[in-house]
Formats: structure tokens, C-alpha cells, sequence
């Protein structure tokens, strides 16, 4: 169990602890005012009549309003997130994509690149191993690895933790690596700058239309492994077309993470990302 | 699955309101569910019977409502639907239409005892 907020995470580890173990910077969750509806009440505001059962035995039915998003417990802990990493001037992304696109082989070379230039962290989302940081480390970089057993996204919470341990520099700029799935977390916030899809050529240009949320959540579309494209029928065009379908405001990058192609089009944009934080 | 783990943020918040306000037992839960927000209402009937088992609000009613999409055309400034969020405009077929309804998933109100 977490000794700051009380969280207990199942089976979710941070650099193979149990998230608790560590502590994390101070959350109060904010309570909203839920209101209980008594018979009266419910019909002054026009509501359904509550069912009154007196029969002996059978307790009493009330109605109560919440009106409260799902997520509403992961983007409070996203809203703290990003109010600590805007504070320290830190430049978030959360990067996601489908397995194997790529993630963690471009993390590796923008680390390289921006050497001397700029601090990076990276916070690594796997269900199992600690392979993907153990990469980032290779490169001299701070790197957390976290594991998130079944659970097939990050979530604000999780990373919360993870931000207090890895603790980023002033002005710098923090990479957090998805769980490879183009589903669940277009829907968590992490309390990250901008959500960065990265789609490999080797997948189907489709992919924005058959997972129109992830791609419309994400303000840039990095369309990694062009070194590949003259050995596949994958056309460029109808990839982006697609992706601005579903999102006419988002950018994208054409990179080889193999080759070096566009690495200088998206640490420009890094660049431009971090200096207007 | 996506469900899943929504399913078990409704949980989360039954745990968190049952603390508020009393209750012990919750007996149907009103879900708004826009068709814009990815959520397959039949997938989340079965998750949230799994997940509530055992807890507070085992055997309860999930009742859905669906939210229909709605969206705004720039183009000819006129309202529309949406079944998917990039649909055409209905009335003069420009994309993109810009979004403005049916992204919801929200716990509403519950009974409870
Ligand atoms: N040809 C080619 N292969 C790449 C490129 N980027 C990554 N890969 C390969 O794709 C595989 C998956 O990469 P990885 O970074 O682990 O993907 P992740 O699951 O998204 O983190 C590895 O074998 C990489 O070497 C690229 O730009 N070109
Ligand atoms: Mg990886
Ligand atoms: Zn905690
Ligand atoms: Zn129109």
C-alpha cells in the first residue's frame, strides 16, 4: 500500500517495487459535492420518482447524483501531474503506438542526439520486463520502468509515482513510453504536454480510421520506419489523410529511427515544444 | 480490454461516493455512454458484472444511456450527427465536423440502499 495517498495498485510495479514503496508527492483529491435526493427533492427537480418499498424486511431505495466522468479519479491525478511538471518547466510527452512500432529504438536516438543539449527522462511502460529501460540507461539517460501486469495502459496515478522517483530536471524533458496499445490509452491522461503516436509503415495506413481516438487525442503523428518504404506498398499519402480525418490539427513527422531520416524535423519540433513551456 | 479497466473506475467511484454519502449497497448504476466514446455498451455490461463482483455493488443494474454524436459543421454552420467522429456533415458533406457531443462516459446518479 502507498504510505502518501493510501493507494493500493494491485499489481503495478515501479523499477520492480510495489508502487508504495516509495513515496509520492502529496495529492489531496478534491471532493465533489454529490447530493442525496430524497423523494421530495427528486420531484421538485424534475427526476424519476424513487420506488418506495415498505414491505418489512426490504430496505429502502434512494437515489443519489454523481454525475461524474469515469476517468474523473485518473485526470485529478493527471491535473497534479501536470501542474508539478509545469511548475519545473519539464516538457512531457507520452508517446503510443501499437507493439513494435518503434518507441523505444527513436527514444534511444533522440537521447543521442540531444546529448550535451538537452536532460532527458524517460518513464517506460511495459506489462512485464524491464528490457525497454534497461536501453534508455544504456544511453546515460535516468529511465523508470513501469510494470503494469494485466493492466494494458498507463494511468496518471501509476505515473504520478513515477514522476516524484525519477524527479526531472528543471527545463527538461521527460518521455513517458505507453503500453503498445492504441486503445485504452488515448483515454488516460498522464498530465503530458502532447500525446505523440508514433505508426510504422509495416502496419496499415488505416490504422487512424480503425483507432480514430488514440489519433485524435495525439498532437503529432511520427511515421516511423520510412527506411522501409521502398520494399512495401504502404502509401504516405492515405496514412495522413486518414489521420487528419480524424484530426485536422495534427502533425506528422516522417522519421526512420534506423536511418536518421527527419530525426532533425522532430527534435525541431521538440525544441518548439519545450521552449513554449 | 478497454472496458476493463473502465469498469473499474466506476468502481472506484461507487467506493469513493459509498464513503460520502453512506450507503452500503448499490443496487443500479444510470451510465451515460456517448457512441462517439469507444465504449461498446455490451462490453461494459459484462466487465462491470465482473469487476463488481464481491464489492459493493454485486448483482447491481447498470443502466446505459446512450448519447447520441453531435457535432458542428464549419462549413455550412449548421448542426449534425455523428456516428462516427469523422462523419461528414449531413447536410453538405464536409469533414471534418468539429465534435460536440457524444464523448461522454459518465456515472450519473444510483440507487442505492
Ligand atoms: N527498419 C526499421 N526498423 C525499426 C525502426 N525503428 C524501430 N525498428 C525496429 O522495430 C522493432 C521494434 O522497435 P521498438 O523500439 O522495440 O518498438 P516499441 O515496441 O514501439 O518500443 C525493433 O526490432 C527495432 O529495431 C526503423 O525506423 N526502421
Ligand atoms: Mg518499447
Ligand atoms: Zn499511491
Ligand atoms: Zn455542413
Amino acid at each position: 500500500m502507498c504510505t502518501t495517498c493510501g493507494c493500493s495498485e494491485g499489481e503495478t510495479k515501479i523499477d520492480g517495487h510495489e508502487i508504495g514503496d516509495r513515496p509520492r508527492f502529496s495529492y489531496a483529491p478534491k471532493a465533489k459535492k454529490v447530493t442525496a435526493v430524497t423523494a421530495a427533492e427528486a420531484e421538485k427537480h424534475g427526476l424519476p420518482p424513487i420506488s418506495h418499498s415498505h414491505a418489512p424486511g426490504v430496505p429502502q431505495s434512494r437515489r443519489v447524483q454523481i454525475e461524474q466522468d469515469i476517468l474523473a479519479k485518473n485526470d485529478a491525478y493527471a491535473r497534479e501531474n501536470r501542474a508539478f511538471l509545469t511548475g519545473r518547466r519539464v516538457f512531457a510527452l507520452n508517446l503510443v503506438s501499437s507493439p513494435g512500432s518503434g518507441k523505444t529504438t527513436l527514444l534511444v536516438k533522440t537521447i543521442e542526439a540531444l546529448k550535451g543539449k538537452a536532460a532527458v527522462a524517460v518513464i517506460e511502460g511495459d506489462q512485464q520486463t524491464s528490457q525497454d529501460a534497461e536501453r534508455i540507461r544504456a544511453t546515460g539517460a535516468p529511465a523508470i520502468q513501469i510494470n503494469t501486469g494485466k493492466g494494458c495502459h498507463l494511468d496518471a496515478h501509476m505515473v504520478g509515482h513515477a514522476i516524484h522517483q525519477i524527479d526531472p530536471a528543471e527545463r527538461s524533458l521527460l518521455m513517458i513510453e505507453n503500453v503498445g496499445n492504441l486503445v485504452c490509452p488515448a483515454a488516460f491522461d498522464l498530465g503530458e504536454a502532447h500525446k505523440v503516436v508514433v505508426l510504422s509503415v509495416t502496419e496499415g495506413e488505416d490504422k487512424p480510421i480503425k483507432y480514430p481516438d488514440m489519433f485524435r487525442a495525439a498532437s503529432l503523428m511520427l511515421l516511423n520506419k520510412c527506411d522501409l518504404l521502398p520494399h512495401l506498398d504502404f502509401d504516405v499519402e492515405l496514412a495522413i489523410d486518414y489521420a487528419r480525418r480524424v484530426n485536422p490539427a495534427i502533425e506528422v513527422i516522417r522519421v526512420s529511427a534506423k536511418t536518421g531520416e527527419g530525426m532533425g524535423d522532430w527534435l525541431a519540433w521538440l525544441e518548439r515544444g519545450s521552449a513554449k513551456g | 480490454m478497454h472496458e476493463m479497466s473502465l469498469a473499474e473506475g466506476i468502481l472506484q467511484l461507487l467506493e469513493d461516493a459509498a464513503r460520502r454519502e453512506g450507503f452500503g449497497k448499490v443496487r443500479t448504476v444510470f451510465l451515460e455512454i456517448g457512441r462517439l466514446s469507444s465504449v461498446q455498451p455490451e462490453a461494459m455490461a459484462f466487465c462491470f458484472d465482473a469487476v463488481v463482483r464481491g464489492s459493493l455493488a454485486e448483482g447491481a443494474r447498470l443502466e446505459i444511456i446512450d448519447v447520441p454524436g453531435t457535432g458542428h459543421c464549419l462549413d455550412c454552420g449548421r448542426d449534425t450527427e455523428l456516428d462516427e467522429v469523422y462523419d461528414p456533415c449531413q447536410h453538405c458533406g464536409a469533414v471534418p465536423v468539429q465534435v460536440t457531443g457524444g464523448t461522454v462516459m459518465r456515472v450519473k446518479e444510483l440507487d442505492v440502499e
